[in-house]
This record gives C-alpha cells, structure tokens and sequence, in this order.
C-alpha cells in the first residue's frame, strides 16, 4: 500500500503537476494585457520597484525558475491584483468556504443520488422509475444560472424564508440555497449511473443464487448489490467532488460566497498570474489526490483489484 | 408419497416479439430420495423448468399449473413463504460457477448467510458448520479457504462451493442445473460422484438438469426427454435408454460418441480408420420457439414423420411407468443402432 501511494505520488503526481504548471505558466502570460495594464500612469521608479517585487524586471525563463522555486517551498507568490496578500493568504481563506459547501452538496448528492437511482432500477419501466429519470434528465440539462436565480426569487423574495445571497460564515440559513443549486447536477448524474449498474447487477447469476438461498430481498440489495452496483458511481466521485468544490463559480458569483470560484474568476479577469497559477495547482493536486483515493477506495469494494 | 408432483407445468415469456411458451404442459412425479433427469438441446426447457419450480423466472416470465411440494403448490406462495424454503428445502446448483458466486463477498460469508437466515445460527455456530460442509464437498484446508473470494478459487472448486451451499440446510429436494457443463471431465466425474454420495448421506431428491445422456444414465432413477418445452419421452432411466420410443431420444443415445462404435460406423461410411469416423448428429437446429410447427414440434427434424405428425401427438403411457408423445408406432421407428448399455 505504501509504495503504492509512492509510486502513484513520485511517478504520477509530480511529473502531472510539473506539466499543469509550466502550461498554465506560459499560456496565462501569452494571453493579451497584463496585470498592471489598467493601473494608472506611476513614475517610472515606482513600476520599477512593482515589476520587481513580481519578478517581472526578469526574463521569461527566470520567472519560470523562480517561480518553481518558490512552488517547491509550498510558497505561492503574491497576489498581482490583492497586492497586500499572498495568494497562500487568500486561497487559505477561500478553501475552508468552498469545502463546506462542496462537502455538504457532495453528501446531500451522493445520498439522494444513491437511493433515487436503486428505487428506479428496482422500480423498473413503472412510474417512479419514469419520475426520477424525468426529474434526473431536468437536473442535467437545466443550468445552474436559471436555477440560482429561480430558487432566489421562490424562497427568499416571494417566501422571504432564506436569504437570497451572502455567506455569514456558513450559517445554515445561508447554505440552504447554494447547496440545492450545486448538489442539483450531481444528484442527476449519480442517479442516472446508479440506476443503470444496478439494473445490471440484479440481473446477474449471482443475485439469483442469492435468491435461490432463500434470502430477503431487502438483505440481497444491501449485502449482495450494492457494492458492485456502486462500482462506477464510486469512479466518477472522485473528479465529481473536485468539480463540485473548485467548478461552482456560478453558485459562488451568484450567491456572493467568497470561495475559490470567486477567486478564480478574478484571477483570470484580473491576470492575477500568480492567482491563476495557484488555483490551477490546487485543483490539479486535488484532482489526482482524489483519483487516488477512488484508486484505493476501488480495492476495497473489488478484491479482485485488490492493491497488495 | 411423492416429494415433488408437477402437474401441467406451463412456463409464457412476454416479449417484445410475442409470446414465447419455454415450457408447455410439463408432469412428472418425483419420490423422495429419487433421481430426475431432465435431458434436452438447448433451448428445450430444462433451466426454465428448474426456475420455475424455484420461484426464480425473469420479471417477463410467468407460470402457470401446479407444483405440489410436501402438499404445497409452490406457484401460489408469496416470496416470503418461498423465501422460507428456498435454499432451506429446496436448493439449486447453477450451470456456471464462474457466475454464480458473488466475487465481492468471501465464500465464507456466502455459505455462513444461508445458515444465519434460516437456521438462526449465529456467526461462529454457522462458520464451524459450513466448515464441516465444505469438508464433506472434499475441500481441502476448508477452515482457511472461508475467507477467501471466489476469484482465487478453481472452477472445480467454485462449483464444489456452490454444492456446498446448496446442501448447508439438509435440503430435501436439489435441482442441478447443468452442474458439470462448465468443468473439465475428470473434474465432472469427481462433482457427479460427490452429488451421489451426498444424496445417501442425506436421502436427497435430485433433478438433474443436463444435455448428457451419459450423466443421466449414470445417477438418475428416471428421465423425463424434453424438445421444444414439451416431454416427448419419460420413464425410468434403464428403459428409456435400453429401449427409446422416440425418434427424438434414438437420436440423442444415437449422437453420443463411443469408441465401441467408431470401427462399424467407419465400415459403413467407407472404410477410414475408426478414429476419423464422423460423429453423429440429429440434422437440422433446435426450434425457434416463437416459429414451431403446428403439429409435433419435432416434425422438421423426424426421420421418421410422416402425415400423421402434422397434428400435435399426446402424451400418452405405452407400458407402465411409461410415456411417450408420438404418432409412429415403436416398431416403425428407424433402429439407429443396438442399445446403449447402462454405465
């Protein structure tokens, strides 16, 4: 196991983000303007100091080299348009934010998900499995900027029940909201993946031994299905939760939550290199952390993939 | 009194092409601690038959009839009470082993859950008993091997499992269903000796459910030749194979290979050395069910049909404990060759 998570680490992970970092590095720079391009005309020495401070006096190589430098020391550079932070400062603050609410919509996701789709494969061609693919389809095709904006005018501007907007530091109240909008994809897809497998699975030999064994339905769902039906959900988690913490730009811009949506929307606007470069860094590491874990988690439920 | 008494047995699939009837007016009797043997090509019946006796058909199929076990017409249960049976009294064996064990869970604990429902053991009573049992199906270092998974099992020792399992509750009746098609021959020879000695030790009624007349000769007390989802032969294993009175079973004791056979066929086929001799087929290909003939299901293929075969024959006794369904007389039917010898 151990040299399992090396060798996935020193192999794989290192070699991926090296190459995420020297394209992101290069292509945020070929893209036209630049940081400073809408500051106001400074004297001369002033932009002389700034351009050092970012390093920006070097040239393009040495930017490069300083910059893996810093990245090798877990130091993320300062912030090109925040000029009072790091990019390690403000991204510590976003990430707790956009964890909070990433995990509660992955749980609410995963959970609704999970039992909608084993009610319709058990429920097969009969109404409810009708209603809840029906109802999965919307969730995937309706996107998240009609819906924000629909649940605002619904539940805090008509029913004045929720705040339209805010985060308060994550109080209940303000997360009922952006946790609807975000886990609404994700409750689809995963319905939609379990229905399927699990149709698959019941209708394999071995759920008819299990039968032939006298067992109750109920205990054959839960000790001999599940695990094999949840199979491909587990696979498609892992990039699910990265994109449910770091894509719910739309969420986070709509609702006002200051999270690495936010962030990373500026960032690119701003040109915030070093913003952009971070982020991107931190979703890689994410991605392939979480790849990882599925990797694992695969073993666990297959003994026949079983890491030794 | 008959453990097992099937009475006009009807198995109807709803299908997108129409209905399709996998199993038609199917009786026979079965005592307890008696054989059965269900012989036929593929598509005749046989599984469906032994899914229907379970209670185990797929969502679009129905049966209809009656299935009378200790007095208890099987078909009219609801899960529960079938449920209650199952896998208690009534167990199965599967054509596959490959297939038919969970490859996520240890055979342990697929052999401990069968006592843990139905015998209310609890955990270590139910692992020292499936111990034993997997001892008596002749696994080695059984106490080990309990948590392991299928995977790192042999398919000889999987179906080993799978009899295993089926046994844990003393069940009275045990229906096989191909149980050594999957495995190589000397482990077949091994599986079928177990299944005998299993069923003295524990005075099993077994239906055994295969395409080999060898099989059957060899363990079954009686035989019931199906084609098409309907009996065309039944009796008792010694006549039926010494003395067949359908063409259809001549044809299938006449297919088997023996190497007794191969000088005369080749003889007569034109001198080439025993061992090249062809075997023997019955021409043609197992009916599509959804397109059978009018009269007797096996017309197309008869070598000996004739006008009469156009109308649907009856199954009717012709000596005692004898049925056959066909129009021919016994001796007007080709003799294909001298009798099959018991084995």
């Amino acid at each position: 196991m151990l040299r399992f998570i090396l060798r996935r680490i020193f192999f794989e992970a290192v070699p991926t983000l090296l190459v995420l970092v020297t394209v992101t590095f290069f292509l945020i720079r070929l893209a036209p303007g630049g940081p400073f391009s809408s500051e106001m005309n400074v004297p001369p020495e002033v932009k002389a100091a700034i351009e050092a401070k970012y390093r920006m006096d070097q040239s393009l190589p040495m930017q490069y080299l300083g910059y893996l430098a810093d990245l090798a020391q877990g130091d993320l550079g300062p912030s090109f348009k925040y000029k009072d932070f790091t990019v390690n400062e403000l991204v510590n603050k976003a990430v707790p934010v956009s964890f909070k609410l990433g995990i509660a919509a992955f749980i609410i996701a995963l959970i609704f998900g999970v039992c909608a789709g084993v009610a319709a494969a058990l429920k097969q061609n009969t109404w409810i499995d009708y209603s809840v693919m029906g109802v999965a389809m919307i969730g995937v095709v309706l996107p998240n900027f009609v819906l924000a904006p629909m649940l605002a005018l619904v539940f805090a501007v008509w029913l004045k029940i929720l705040p339209a907007g805010g985060w308060e530091g994550g109080q209940f109240t303000f997360m009922v909201l952006p946790v609807a909008v975000l886990c609404k994809h994700y409750i689809s897809v995963i319905a939609r993946i379990t229905r399927g497998s699990m149709i698959e699975v019941l209708g394999s030999q071995f759920i008819r031994t299990a039968r032939a064994k006298g067992l109750p339905m109920h205990y054959i769902l839960r000790r001999h299905a599940l695990k094999p039906a949840l199979l491909p959900v587990v696979s498609y988690l892992g990039p699910a939760f990265v994109g449910i913490i770091t894509g719910s730009v739309v969420v986070e811009t709509f609702f006002g939550i200051p999270g690495i949506g936010q962030l990373f929307i500026n960032g690119a606007l701003n040109r915030d290199y070093s913003m952009v470069l971070g982020l991107t860094i931190l979703i890689g590491t994410l991605m392939i952390t979480f790849n990882a874990i599925v990797d694992i988690l695969y073993g666990f439920i297959d003994p026949r993939i079983r890491i030794k | 009194m008959n453990l097992l008494e099937v009475s006009n047995l009807n198995v109807r699939f709803q299908t997108p092409e129409g209905e399709v009837a996998a199993v038609s007016d199917l009786s026979f009797t079965l005592a307890s601690g008696a054989s059965i043997g269900i012989v036929g090509e593929s598509g005749s019946g046989k599984t469906q038959t032994a899914y229907a006796l379970m209670g185990l058909l797929a969502k679009n199929g129905r049966a209809s009839g009656e299935v009378r076990y200790d007095g208890v017409n099987l078909l009219t249960l609801s899960e529960a009470e079938l449920n209650r049976r199952r896998g208690a009294e009534i167990a199965m064996i599967y054509q596959d082993p490959m297939t038919s064990l969970n490859p996520y869970l240890t055979v342990g604990d697929q052999l401990t859950e069968v006592l843990q429902f139905h015998k209310a053991m609890d955990k270590r009573a139910a692992f020292a008993e499936s111990v034993r049992m997997l001892d008596a199906v002749r696994i080695a270092d059984a106490n080990k091997r309990m948590g392991l998974y299928p995977h790192e099992f042999s398919g000889g020792m999987r179906q080993r499992v799978v009899i295993a399992m089926a046994l844990l509750c003393r069940p009275k009746l045990l229906i096989a269903d191909e149980p050594t098609t999957a495995l190589d021959v000397t482990v077949q020879a091994q599986i079928l000796a177990l299944l005998q000695d299993l069923r003295r030790e524990f005075s099993t009624s077994i239906i055994l459910i295969t395409h080999d007349l060898g099989v059957v000769a060899g363990v079954c007390d009686s035989v019931l030749v199906m084609y098409a989802g309907r009996v065309m032969e039944y009796g008792d294993a010694q006549s039926v194979f010494h003395d067949a009175a359908h063409p259809y079973t001549r044809g299938l004791l006449h297919a088997l290979p023996r190497l007794d056979r191969a000088h005369a066929d080749a003889a007569t086929t034109g001198g080439t050395t025993g061992v090249t001799a062809r075997l023997n087929t019955i021409p043609g290909n197992p009916p599509n069910l959804l397109e059978l003939p009018s009269g007797c299901p096996f017309v197309p293929r008869c070598i000996d049909r004739n006008s009469a075969c156009l109308s649907p024959p009856k199954l009717e006794n012709f000596a005692p404990g004898r049925q056959r369904a066909c129009h021919r007389l016994i001796d007007e039917l080709t003799d294909l060759d001298a009798p099959l010898g018991v084995g």
